[in-house]
Formats: C-alpha cells, sequence, structure tokens
C-alpha cells in the first residue's frame, strides 16, 4: 500500500469546509468567524514551512541545524505557556519557569528515547528526532501551563489561608503544599485520561499518521503506546519541575507570601 | 520573658518607626483607617517586606527562621483564616511537636472523643532543632480547655467543622490557636472588632492573664477607646506615619 498524495485541489476542498464554518459564525453572530479564518491560515503556512525546514533538514542530518529547530521549537513552546496564564510572573520567570521546566522534562526524555529505546543512529537522526521531541514539547507545554496557571491562580485566591499557615509558624513548604499538590494534580489529568481512554474513542493522532502511511496496524501501536508512556513522564517531570520553581518563586528568602511577584490578571484569560 | 524592640520599621506609607516594649508591657496603638496599623503588626511579624529590624530580648530577627519567628511573635490578623476541616485539626500540629519534646501526650483529648478517626498529624515537622531551646513550653491540655472555657466553649468546640464557625466564633478561637503556640510576644489586631461586650470582655481577660503569667510583650491595634482605658498600658497614635503618645 502506497500513500495517496494529496493535491493543492484536494486541501481547497477540504479548506471550503473552514470557510462554511466562519459563514456560520457570521451568520449566527458568534463573533469568533475573524478568528477561525486567522488560526486557519496560520496553521497552513506554519505547517507548510514546517515541511519545508523538515525536508531540508532530513536531506542533511546536520546537529548545529536540529539545534537550532529544537531550540525554536522551545522558544515557542515556552511564549505559548506564558500566554496560557491568567497571573504571570514577572519579569523573566514569567518565561523562565515555563521555558526550563520544559527543557528539562521534553529534552531529557526525548534523549532518552531516541539512545536507549530506540537506540536511532545517529541519534539526531532529524526523522525520528523532530516529531518526537514536537509531541514531548507539545504535551509538556499543556501539562506545565494548566499546572503554572492552577498555582498562581490557587495561591492568590489563598493568600489568607497560606499566610495563617506562615503565622502558626509552618515554612514555605508547609504553607503550600497543599495548593502545590492540586496544581500538580491538575496538571496531570489530562495525559492520565488520555491514556485511560485511547483507541476507544479516537486513535491517537500518530497512530492514525502511521496506518495513513502505511505501517502495519500493530507497529502504529506500538509507536503510540511507547509516545504515550514518554509523554506521561515528561508532563510529570515538567509539571513538577514548574510547580516547584514556581512555588518557590512565590516565597522570598524570609519566606513571605510575595503575591507581588505576580502580574495583574490577564483579562484575556 | 523578653520585651520587644522595633528598630526603624519603614514599610510603604509608614515609618522608619522606633518603639520599644518591655517584658510583660502592653501597648495599645490606634489611628485612622488606613494609617498603617496592621501593616506594621505586619512588618514586625515578617509578613511583608520591609526595613528595619526587631528584637525579641536579646535576639535580632535577623538570625531566628522565619517560621521560628512567627511563632515565638504571634500575630492575630483582624480576619481569622482556617486551612483545615475541624477545629481540633489546628491545634494537634503544635500538641505533636510538644510530644517530641517528652511532654505528657494528651491522652483524652477531647476532639479525640468525639472523632476517633481524626488523624494526628504525623508528618515530622521540619524545623530547625535550635528552635526549641529557647521556647517556653507548649502548653497542657488543661490550660487549653481553660482557654476555651474562658472564651465560652466547651472542648468539644474541638470536633467542630471551621465552616460552621461564626466570624465572632473564629476570631475567639484563633485567639486559643495562637496561644496554643506559647508565644513571646503577641501582636494583636483588632481581636475583638466583631465581637459583643461580653466576649470582648472574655478576650480581654484571657489575653491580659497570658500577658501577665508569660511576662509576654503585647502589641495591640485597637480602635476602641473604651478598650484602652479599660486595659490600661501605654497607649500611641499612628499620625503621619508616625507613632506618637495619644494626646
Amino acid at each position: 500500500m502506497t500513500l495517496i498524495h494529496l493535491s493543492p485541489f484536494d486541501l481547497g476542498l477540504a479548506s471550503i469546509l473552514v470557510l462554511l464554518l466562519a459563514g456560520m459564525s457570521w451568520r449566527l453572530r458568534l463573533g469568533i468567524e475573524r478568528r477561525v479564518l486567522v488560526s486557519a491560515a496560520r496553521s497552513t503556512v506554519q505547517l507548510m514551512l514546517v515541511g519545508l525546514v523538515l525536508k531540508v533538514l532530513f536531506a542533511q542530518t546536520s546537529l548545529p541545524l536540529i539545534g537550532l529547530m529544537a531550540l525554536v521549537m522551545l522558544s515557542v513552546a515556552g511564549y505559548e505557556v506564558m500566554q496560557r496564564q491568567k497571573r504571570r510572573y514577572r519579569g523573566v520567570w514569567g518565561y523562565g519557569i515555563g521555558a526550563l521546566s520544559m527543557f528539562l522534562s521534553a529534552f531529557t526524555v526525548t534523549l532518552l528515547a531516541l539512545t536507549v529505546i530506540i537506540g536511532v543512529e545517529p541519534w539526531y537522526q532529524p526523522q525520528y528526532l523532530i516529531p518526537l521531541l514536537g509531541m514531548m514539547l507539545g504535551n509538556t507545554m499543556s501539562g506545565i501551563a494548566i499546572a503554572l496557571d492552577s498555582l498562581t491562580r490557587q495561591a492568590w485566591d489563598a493568600r489568607g489561608r497560606i499566610e495563617a499557615r506562615l503565622l502558626a509558624g509552618g515554612t514555605w513548604d508547609d504553607a503550600i503544599e497543599e495548593v502545590r499538590r492540586d496544581a500538580l494534580r491538575s496538571g496531570l489529568i489530562p495525559i492520565i485520561n488520555a491514556m485511560a481512554t485511547a483507541g476507544l474513542v479516537s486513535l491517537p493522532g500518530m497512530m492514525t499518521g502511521q496506518i495513513l502511511a502505511g505501517s502495519p496496524p500493530m507497529e502504529a501501536a506500538k509507536y503510540q503506546l511507547l509516545i504515550m508512556f514518554l509523554i506521561a513522564a515528561g508532563t510529570g517531570l515538567g509539571s513538577m519541575a514548574a510547580v516547584w520553581i514556581g512555588s518557590r518563586r512565590l516565597f522570598d528568602e524570609r519566606q513571605r507570601l510575595r503575591l507581588d511577584r505576580l502580574a495583574a490578571a490577564n483579562q484575556s484569560r | 520573658m523578653s520585651g520587644l524592640r522595633l528598630e526603624g520599621i519603614r514599610s510603604r506609607a509608614l515609618g522608619p518607626l522606633d518603639l520599644t516594649l518591655a517584658a510583660g508591657e502592653l501597648v495599645f496603638v490606634s489611628g485612622p483607617s488606613g494609617s498603617g496599623k496592621s501593616l506594621l503588626l505586619r512588618a514586625v511579624a515578617d509578613l511583608d517586606p520591609h526595613e528595619g529590624e526587631v528584637w525579641l530580648g536579646e535576639e535580632p530577627r535577623s538570625r531566628i527562621a522565619p517560621a521560628t519567628w512567627r511563632r515565638r511573635v504571634g500575630l492575630l490578623p483582624a480576619e481569622a483564616f482556617w486551612w483545615a476541616e475541624s477545629v481540633g485539626e489546628h491545634l494537634p500540629s503544635i500538641l505533636s511537636t510538644h510530644a517530641d519534646r517528652a511532654a505528657p501526650e494528651p491522652v483524652s483529648r477531647p476532639s479525640s472523643l468525639l472523632r476517633p478517626a481524626l488523624p494526628r498529624l504525623p508528618k515530622p515537622l521540619r524545623r530547625p532543632p535550635g528552635r526549641v531551646s529557647n521556647h517556653p513550653a507548649l502548653p497542657d491540655p488543661s490550660t487549653m480547655t481553660d482557654w476555651l472555657d474562658r472564651l465560652g466553649f466547651a472542648p468539644d468546640v474541638l470536633g467542630w467543622s471551621v465552616t460552621r464557625l461564626s466570624t465572632g466564633e473564629r476570631q475567639r478561637l484563633a485567639l486559643v490557636r495562637l496561644l496554643a503556640q506559647t508565644p513571646e510576644a503577641l501582636l494583636l489586631d483588632e481581636a475583638t472588632a466583631n465581637l459583643d461586650p461580653s466576649n470582648s470582655a472574655r478576650v480581654e481577660s484571657v489575653v491580659e492573664t497570658y500577658r501577665k503569667a508569660q511576662g509576654a510583650a503585647v502589641l495591640w491595634v485597637s480602635h476602641d477607646p473604651e478598650q484602652r482605658r479599660r486595659i490600661g498600658g501605654r497607649s500611641l497614635i499612628i499620625r503621619n506615619e508616625r507613632l506618637e503618645p495619644e494626646a
């Protein structure tokens, strides 16, 4: 079985559906037609560009170029995490906590998968590295964004209770413990749910892709399973790192709760 | 027995302030709303960033771990917050640190009769061992029962759910919670603001008894001139970001 190539005409047909959606939004006064069109256009441009870039990367297998690509992916993901916060940390921390945690988790787990589990030769072969890293970053990004957002929101709301614990002679660790646990839990729920329902409701994206590309379904399932495990580990590690750094940053050296280190509420969230 | 000395306390819209309280001395602070009374107490308890140093006896605050400091210089905020389900759960952690020091275990703690399944907090409290040495003994259960009684509560209040408490009950119980950590100095922020006269009198009497028994310095923010007259002690007023004797 060979891959059926899609022509621009095929994609054009599919895009008519999106136009239809925008038309309905306008007719029903949902007010999101602009956003539908803009995001559809963005995804078109971005995916085409990535296709081109990957084509070049795959042809060369040059480590510096691949490293550059990974860096771009990481910095965009870091920005995205920051955008999803209602109350972000002021200064470099707003960007840094998310980006650093993703770097620690996604990169480590991807590296582990490439060298130990899959055993790619050389380990930076872009055909494996880029899609794996992309999936790791995409998923840890959501987990970290949710966990951090929950941490700062709850700390903001629970100020009185946190300070009461400090006043009772508790350390910052005692005082933030509960909030931190909740934040971590909410960051991990999505991937846990995804694992629990995988294959029953929908076939995960990667498996779908491999099957469409002609891989035997069992091979596709095995790869999907590998990815899920990696994502779960990466999201867990990343959320833990982010929540730990984030909660530490909420207190200063005299263990005072420093909500002034968070910026004012972001109204669009 | 140690006094409390504030040295150059400067917070936003406050100070720099100097103030010395002898051991067992009571000082009232009043002032128009927004003049920074609560800010002053929060600064002394080291809850907000600020400049200046506070001394408890001969010890400077900067040499004491923050958690230990807040335990020894107890602040009763105007609004009492509770973090666990039942009233009693806010106290055992204090009693269990007590147990480390080979003090008699509270055998018939009232709450354990009511709720046998109430978990004793098993978590070992991670605190520097240095704290123990110059901290006076924590109260034994009978002292606690006595405080509760004098504030108008039966011992079974420890089993009550925090959500059931009225504002006034929260405020009175917060005082018990604070005294249970046997602070060497007290910072009271409108300790009787939500209370009727008879309950105010109860709080006043418990604080006075504690002050005299422990020789604790008490810095009390109160807007009630009657109260200041009733109890006596030095009265200061915050005016133009400074502390002045009340005319």
